[in-house]
C-alpha cells in the first residue's frame, strides 16, 4: 500500500487535526440532517483510525517520530539559532504513544458505530458526536505530546469533554451529579498537574519533557512535583484510594461513553508512566516509587473487586471491576519501575512485568469496553440495570449473551481470551519479584470470575420473564460495534505472542529507554 | 527577601483557602468558588515565576534590548484562564440542572449516588 | 423583565463603543496585549449588557442561539483551516505561511523600538480573528443558555 508522502510526513498533526475538524464541523452539518451528521462523524473517526494505523506502522518501522508544530520542517525540533533549546510545541511519538493512539482510535471507532443506534432516541446528538470526537482529541493529544503544558491542555480537554458526556443523559439529575463530581475532581487534578508543571518550569526553564529530563536534578521541589503529578493522574486513572468518582461516572454515563471513558482513564495511566519513566527516569529512587505504584495497584485490585461483588447495578459492578483491573497495570509496570536501576533483574523479569502491564492496558480497553457495551445493549432493550430485575434474556438476546460471555471470560483471565495472556505474563514475572503479590493477583482474578458468573446467571439464565417478552436483539450497528471489540479480544487471546512482539515489546522498550527519548528531541545521545 | 517571595506565599495561601473551601463548604456554588480560588493561586504562581526585577512587558516592538519578564508563563496563565472559564461555566450549568431537579444545591442533599 | 428606560438607553449608547473596543483588541492582538480571546470576551460583555438591560425574549428575537453557535463553529473552522493550509504549502501544521510574504499581514517586522505595524505577523492576526469570532459566539451562547435557565430538559 502506497501512503501519500504528505500524510506520512504530517501524520502526528493530522491525527489531532482530523478529529478536531470533525468535532467542530459536526454542529454545522447537524443542521443538514442527522444522516449526514452521523456519516460525517463516522468518516472523521475512520480517517483518524487510518492515520493512527499509518503512524503506528511508521513508528514501529523507523523509530520515534518528532513533529515540531509551525517549524519549517517537522523534524526541526531544535532550530539552529535557538542555542540547543527545543522551542515550539513538539509531539514526540514513540512506540508507547503509537500503541496508545492505535488502540484508543480502535475503541473510539467501535464506540462511535455503537452510538449511531444507541443514542438515536436521545436529543442533542450534535453535541454528543462533537464531544465524543473532542474526547478522542484529548486522549490522542495526551498520548502523543512531548510537551508538559500541552499535556495539561489535552488533559483538560479530556476532562471537560468526559464530564459533559457523563452528564449527557440528565436522568432526573443523577447523571449530572455524577458529571459534577467527575468534573470537580478532574479540574482539581488538572490544577495539581499545572502546579507541578510550574514547579518544574521554575527550575529548568523548559516545558519539553525531553529537555527537563536531560536537566533533571531530583531536588526537593522535583519530588513535590512528582508526588502531585502521580496523585493527580492516579486519581484520573481511578486507582484506589482516589477511585470514588469511577463507579458514579461510569454507571451514569451512556454505555458507549463509559467504554470510551475507560480509554480516557488509561490515557492518564499513560501519563503516570510517561512521567515516571521519561521525565524522571533513573534520577528516581526507583525502589520507593516502584513500591508506591505496586501498593496502589494491589489496593486497587483488592478493594475494587471486593466492592464489586455486592453491587446490584450491573454498570456499577463493572465500574468497580475496572478499578480492580487498573490495579493489574499498576502492579506490572510498578514492578518494572522497582527494578529499573538493576539491569540483571530488569532482563530477568522487569521487562516481562512491564510488558504484561502494558499488554493489559490494551486488553482491558477491549474487554471492558465490550462489557460496558453489552450492558448498554441490555439497558437499551430492557430499560433497567438492576440485576435483581433482569433475567432470562439469553432466550432473546443471543448475540449480546455471546459477547458478554467473551468479555466476562476475558476479564476473569480464562484462556483462550486476551485477559489470560496478559495476566499470565504479570503472574509469572511478579512471582519472581515477590510471590505474595502474585498470589493476591490470582485471588483477585478468581473473585472476578465468581462475580461475573453471578452476573451472567442473573441476566441471561433462567426462564423467560413476562415483562421482557417482547425484548429483541439490538440493532446491527450496536452489534457491529461490539463485534469489533470481541474480535480483538479473541485475536489477542489466540495470538498473544505475535501481538506482544509486534506492539508491546517496542512500547515497553521505548518507556525504559529514557536516553533514546531525550536524544530524539535534542539529538545526539 | 520576604518581599520577593510574597507572591509565592500568596499563591500558596490562595490555594490553601480554595482547598479548604472545597472541603468545608456544603454549598455546591461555594465549592466551585473554592475551585476558582485554587485556580487563581496556580495562575499567580505561574505569573510570579516569570517575573524579573525591573523587567518590562515582553512586547517585541517596544524595547527589545531591555530586560523583559518571561512571556511563556503569561501565555500559560492565559491558557489556564480560558480553560478555567470553560470549566466554571460547565460546573455552574451542572449546578443549575441539579438545583432544578433536586430543589437544592447543598452537598448533603445532592447524594443520590451511593454504594 | 427589562430594566428602566435610562438603563436601556445607556446600554444602546455604550454598545457600539464596546464593540469597537473589542474589535480593536482582536485586531491588535499581535502588537499589544490582548488578542482573540480577550477581544471576544469584551464583545461578549456588550451582549451581557444588552441581556441585563432588555428582556430575554427581546434579545433572542434579534439574536438567535443558532446564529451564535454557527459563528462559533465558523471561527473554529477558520482557525483549523488556516493552520492546515500550511501543509499544502510545504510547511508544518500551524506554520506561518503568510509572514514576510509581502501579501496581507506579510510585511517584515522592523527591529528596534517602533509603534508597530498592523500589517505584520502573518497568520497570527487571522487566527486572532478566528478565535475572536469563536469566543464571542461561545461566551454569548453560554450566557444565553444560563439566562434561559436549565436548557437540557430532555432526559
Amino acid at each position: 500500500m502506497i501512503v501519500p508522502s504528505l500524510l506520512l510526513q504530517h501524520a502526528p498533526a493530522l491525527l489531532l487535526a482530523v478529529p478536531m475538524l470533525g468535532a467542530f464541523a459536526t454542529p454545522l452539518l447537524g443542521r443538514l440532517g442527522s444522516g449526514i451528521r452521523n456519516a460525517w462523524a463516522v468518516l472523521a473517526m475512520l480517517c483518524t483510525l487510518l492515520i493512527a494505523v499509518v503512524l503506528a506502522t511508521e513508528v514501529l518501522a523507523t523509530g520515534t517520530i518528532v513533529y515540531a508544530f509551525g517549524a519549517a520542517a517537522p523534524h526541526l525540533s531544535v532550530p539552529l539559532d535557538s542555542g540547543g533549546i527545543p522551542i515550539r510545541i513538539i509531539f514526540t511519538v514513540d512506540a508507547m504513544s503509537a500503541f496508545m493512539a492505535l488502540f484508543a482510535s480502535i475503541v473510539g471507532f467501535a464506540v462511535l458505530l455503537y452510538s449511531l443506534k444507541s443514542q438515536s432516541r436521545n436529543s442533542g446528538q450534535d453535541g454528543y458526536y462533537a464531544l465524543l470526537l473532542l474526547l478522542t482529541v484529548g486522549i490522542l493529544g495526551m498520548v502523543c505530546t512531548g510537551d508538559l503544558f500541552n499535556f495539561f491542555v489535552f488533559l483538560e480537554i479530556n476532562s471537560l469533554a468526559g464530564a459533559a458526556l457523563v452528564a449527557y443523559r440528565v436522568d432526573k439529575g443523577v447523571a449530572v451529579e455524577a458529571g459534577l463530581k467527575y468534573a470537580v475532581l478532574s479540574t482539581l487534578g488538572g490544577l495539581l498537574v499545572l502546579f507541578a508543571i510550574a514547579l518544574l518550569y521554575g527550575q529548568y526553564d523548559a516545558l519539553n519533557i525531553a529537555m527537563i529530563a536531560s536537566r533533571m536534578q531530583f531536588t526537593l521541589l522535583d519530588k513535590v512535583a512528582l508526588v502531585m503529578l502521580v496523585v493527580a493522574l492516579a486519581m484520573k486513572a481511578g486507582a484506589v484510594p482516589m477511585h470514588f468518582w469511577t463507579p458514579d461516572a461510569y454507571s451514569m454515563a451512556p454505555s458507549a461513553v463509559t467504554a470510551f471513558l475507560v480509554v480516557a482513564s488509561q490515557a492518564s495511566l499513560y501519563g503516570i508512566f510517561r512521567v515516571v519513566f521519561s521525565l524522571y527516569g533513573l534520577a528516581l529512587d526507583c525502589l520507593t516509587v516502584g513500591w508506591v505504584l505496586i501498593i496502589l495497584g494491589v489496593l486497587s485490585m483488592f478493594v475494587g473487586v471486593t466492592m464489586a461483588i455486592p453491587q446490584k447495578d450491573v454498570k456499577r459492578l463493572m465500574a468497580y471491576h475496572a478499578v480492580s483491573q487498573t490495579g493489574y497495570m499498576l502492579l506490572g509496570v510498578g514492578v518494572g519501575v522497582a527494578v529499573l536501576g538493576n539491569q540483571d533483574l530488569l532482563t530477568a523479569y522487569g521487562r516481562i512485568a512491564m510488558e504484561g502491564g502494558i499488554f493489559h492496558i490494551i486488553n482491558h480497553a477491549m474487554y471492558k469496553g465490550l462489557l460496558f457495551l453489552t450492558a448498554g445493549a441490555i439497558f437499551y432493550r430492557t430499560g433497567t440495570r438492576n440485576l435483581n430485575k433482569l433475567g432470562g434474556l439469553g432466550h432473546s438476546m443471543k448475540w449480546t449473551m455471546v459477547f458478554f460471555m467473551i468479555g466476562a471470560l476475558a476479564i476473569a483471565g480464562i484462556p483462550p481470551f486476551n485477559g489470560f495472556a496478559s495476566k499470565l505474563m504479570i503472574y509469572e514475572s511478579v512471582f519472581l519479584f515477590n510471590p505474595l503479590l502474585s498470589i493476591i493477583a490470582m485471588v483477585v482474578s478468581i473473585l472476578t470470575l465468581a462475580s461475573f458468573v453471578k452476573v451472567f446467571h442473573s441476566i441471561f439464565m433462567g426462564p423467560k420473564l413476562p415483562e421482557y417478552a417482547d425484548v429483541r436483539e439490538v440493532p446491527a450497528p450496536m452489534l457491529i460495534g461490539m463485534g469489533i471489540l470481541a474480535l480483538f479480544v479473541i485475536l489477542f487471546g489466540i495470538f498473544p505472542q505475535q501481538v506482544v512482539d509486534l506492539l508491546i515489546t517496542p512500547a515497553a522498550a521505548a518507556l525504559i529507554d529514557q536516553g533514546g527519548y531525550i536524544a530524539s528531541i535534542l539529538g545526539g545521545a | 527577601m520576604v518581599l520577593y517571595n510574597l507572591p509565592f506565599i500568596a499563591a500558596g495561601l490562595l490555594m490553601a483557602f480554595g482547598i479548604a473551601a472545597m472541603l468545608l463548604r456544603r454549598n455546591l456554588i461555594k465549592m466551585i468558588m473554592g475551585l476558582s480560588l485554587v485556580e487563581a493561586g496556580v495562575n499567580l504562581l505561574l505569573v510570579s515565576l516569570g517575573y524579573r526585577a525591573g523587567g518590562i512587558a515582553p512586547i517585541f516592538t517596544n524595547a527589545p534590548r531591555d530586560l523583559m519578564v518571561m512571556p511563556t508563563v503569561q501565555a500559560m496563565t492565559l491558557t489556564n484562564i480560558v480553560i478555567g472559564i470553560a470549566t466554571t461555566a460547565l460546573l455552574l450549568s451542572f449546578v443549575m440542572v441539579i438545583y432544578r431537579r433536586y430543589g437544592s444545591a447543598e452537598a448533603d442533599v445532592v447524594r443520590r449516588l451511593r454504594g | 423583565m427589562s430594566m428602566s428606560k435610562i438603563v436601556r438607553a445607556a446600554a444602546c449608547v455604550l454598545l457600539p463603543f464596546i464593540l469597537v473596543f473589542g474589535f480593536y483588541i482582536v485586531m491588535h492582538g499581535h502588537l499589544t496585549p490582548g488578542g482573540g480571546f480577550q477581544g471576544g470576551a469584551v464583545i461578549a460583555t456588550g451582549f451581557v449588557l444588552l441581556m441585563a438591560a432588555f428582556s430575554y425574549d427581546s434579545i433572542t428575537a434579534r439574536l438567535s442561539k443558532s446564529s451564535l453557535t454557527g459563528g462559533e463553529t465558523l471561527g473554529l473552522l477558520l482557525f483549523i483551516v488556516t493552520a492546515a493550509v500550511a501543509l499544502g504549502l510545504g510547511g508544518t501544521f500551524f506554520g506561518n505561511w503568510l509572514a514576510n510574504s509581502g501579501a496581507i499581514f506579510g510585511t517584515p517586522v522592523a527591529f528596534g523600538a517602533n509603534p508597530g505595524n498592523l500589517n505584520t505577523a502573518g497568520v497570527i492576526p487571522i487566527m486572532n480573528l478566528a478565535v475572536g469570532i469563536e469566543v464571542l459566539g461561545g461566551l454569548s451562547v453560554i450566557l444565553l443558555y444560563m439566562l434561559s435557565g436549565v436548557h437540557e430538559e430532555v432526559a
